[in-house]
């Protein structure tokens, strides 16, 4: 067996009012290293998957560990959130400072961190970037891809031990696509990434959850690009299903 | 809906230089006088200090007088109506109605004052770009609350104000022209229905992303405010100003 999982989701059921639930009894267990996808059409209930993990979601049932502990309230919330990055879909909903420095630096302050010791993270996190230049602009002026990298930025300032990525590539360019696997396989983390992008996901994950009918399961074959024949060639998939 | 910049905060001169925290002091400590002032040497006073002041922080000469402009309306309406109103010796008469030297007098005392508290809140508060007005009303012990309200209301004005343009240009891709009809009345009120729920949706994805970061109510500045000597030289003659406006007002 290896380590202990960094996230683990035991049964959870978890939806919207007035509707029945997206997820009913899921489990899931992420551990240390382990880079997985997790694939499955629209509306299947990724995000919802991910915000509930985070906390951002109150569950009707089941269980959520981060780090080895069970999840009771918003407080045990804010304090593994500490740990995770979350890169929402919308890196436009992420960024809300008057300056990329400031966006970058919000995390790391409300880490603890001085002043002096948030500014100098977050320099440092926008050089490992490439975006240095960037520093005193302003977020909303940047393109879509710029601001993508950002928002990764001002996660990755927080130094996280596992990335929950929701759909990182949607709507970017080749360039941008390919900076953002390059930066990732860089990094010594657990990543936990939604996508709709077979070809992205075989660049940065070894594994593959796909989210079918409210559950998981865990593919047999790992995420991996190739030509195909058949109509659904380009659709994430196994072949034992 | 232009003029959401800030151009007058974008400069390099002695007052942009100044701390904001020292700024703002000074304009409490300048526009008090100036509000009280109730003779019109002592608002004169204040008037020439104000533009003197503004003069030091070299705004573009034309957005001032456009702005001035805007403000010198509302004070045409106090010279119609104000001696108008107040009794006192007839200068003439508008059929039933006296015009009063009194309230003229008034009117003008009314003038000085409003034009020279704009001139130093242009000076000081306009010099100030809205995150370091954030910061620096944070730091003078203001409620944090209010100062982040400050701070995303500018934040995203711009960011509604964007998607109301691609709502407005979708509505025409698709031939609305605006007319006096139920048709055109109705498509507004959808497109700000719609405008409000998408703000709403956004603020509450925003909030969650901060929570994310470990947001837990505060904000931190980043910017180093310091006081330094010039700050503490302004604030003095700011004092020294306000003390000048109150005794000119006493000798009067």
């Amino acid at each position: 067996m290896s380590a202990a999982p960094l996230i683990e989701v035991k049964g959870l059921v978890c939806g919207y009012p007035g509707r029945n639930p997206v997820l009913r009894g899921l489990d899931l267990a992420l551990r240390p290293g382990q880079r997985a996808g997790l694939v499955g059409p629209n509306g299947c209930g990724k995000t919802t998957l991910l915000f509930a993990i985070m906390g951002l979601l109150q569950p009707q049932a089941g269980e959520i560990r981060l780090f080895g502990t069970t999840m009771q309230g918003p407080k045990d919330f804010a304090e593994a959130r500490l740990r995770l990055g979350f890169l929402f879909q919308h890196a436009d909903d992420q960024l809300f400072s008057p300056t990329v420095l400031d966006d970058v630096a919000f995390g790391p302050l409300n880490q603890g961190l001085s002043r002096r010791d948030a500014r100098k993270r977050a320099e440092e996190t926008l050089d490992l970037l490439g975006l240095a230049d960037f520093a005193q602009r302003t977020p909303y002026r940047l393109s879509g891809g710029e601001q993508k990298l950002v928002a990764l930025a001002t996660i990755l300032a927080m130094r996280p031990e596992v990335l929950i990525l929701d759909e990182p590539t949607t709507g970017l360019d080749l360039a941008t696509k390919a900076r953002i696997v390059e930066l990732l396989n860089g990094l010594d983390l657990a990543i936990l990434a939604v996508s709709h992008e077979p070809d992205f996901l075989s660049q940065i994950t070894a594994s593959l959850f796909s989210l079918r009918d409210g559950r998981l399961r865990e593919s047999a074959v790992a995420p991996h690009a190739h030509v195909h024949v058949h109509a659904e060639g380009d659709l994430p998939h196994s072949h034992d299903d | 809906m232009p003029g959401l910049d800030t151009p007058l905060s974008q400069g390099r001169s002695l007052v942009h230089r100044l701390d904001p925290r020292a700024r703002l002091l000074g304009l409490v400590l300048f526009s008090l006088p100036v509000a009280l002032a109730g003779s019109l040497r002592a608002a004169l006073l204040g008037l020439v200090l104000a533009a003197l002041l503004l003069a030091l922080a070299r705004p573009p000469a034309g957005l001032v007088l456009r702005r001035l402009a805007a403000v010198n309306l509302f004070t045409a309406f106090l010279w119609v109506f104000v001696p108008l109103s107040a009794p006192g010796q007839a200068l003439f008469h508008l059929g039933p109605l006296a015009y009063t030297r009194e309230g003229a007098a008034l009117a003008l005392l009314l003038t000085l004052k409003t034009n020279a508290a704009f001139l130093a809140v242009t000076a000081l508060v306009a010099s100030i770009a809205p995150p370091e007005l954030g910061c620096a009303l944070q730091a003078l012990g203001l409620p944090e609350k209010l100062c982040h309200l400050l701070l995303m209301t500018h934040r995203y004005l711009f960011v509604i104000q964007r998607e109301y343009l691609r709502l407005l240009t979708s509505a025409r891709a698709r031939g609305f022209a605006p007319r006096t009809n139920g048709h055109t009345y109705r498509t507004y009120a959808w497109l700000l229905g719609m405008l409000l729920v998408k703000s709403w949706d956004r603020a509450e994805r925003v909030h969650q992303a901060m929570l994310c970061r470990g947001f837990k109510g505060k904000f931190y500045c980043l910017a180093d405010l310091r006081y330094q000597t010039a700050d503490a030289l302004f604030l003095g003659a700011a004092l020294l100003a306000s003390a000048a406006m109150i005794l000119v007002g006493r000798a009067a």
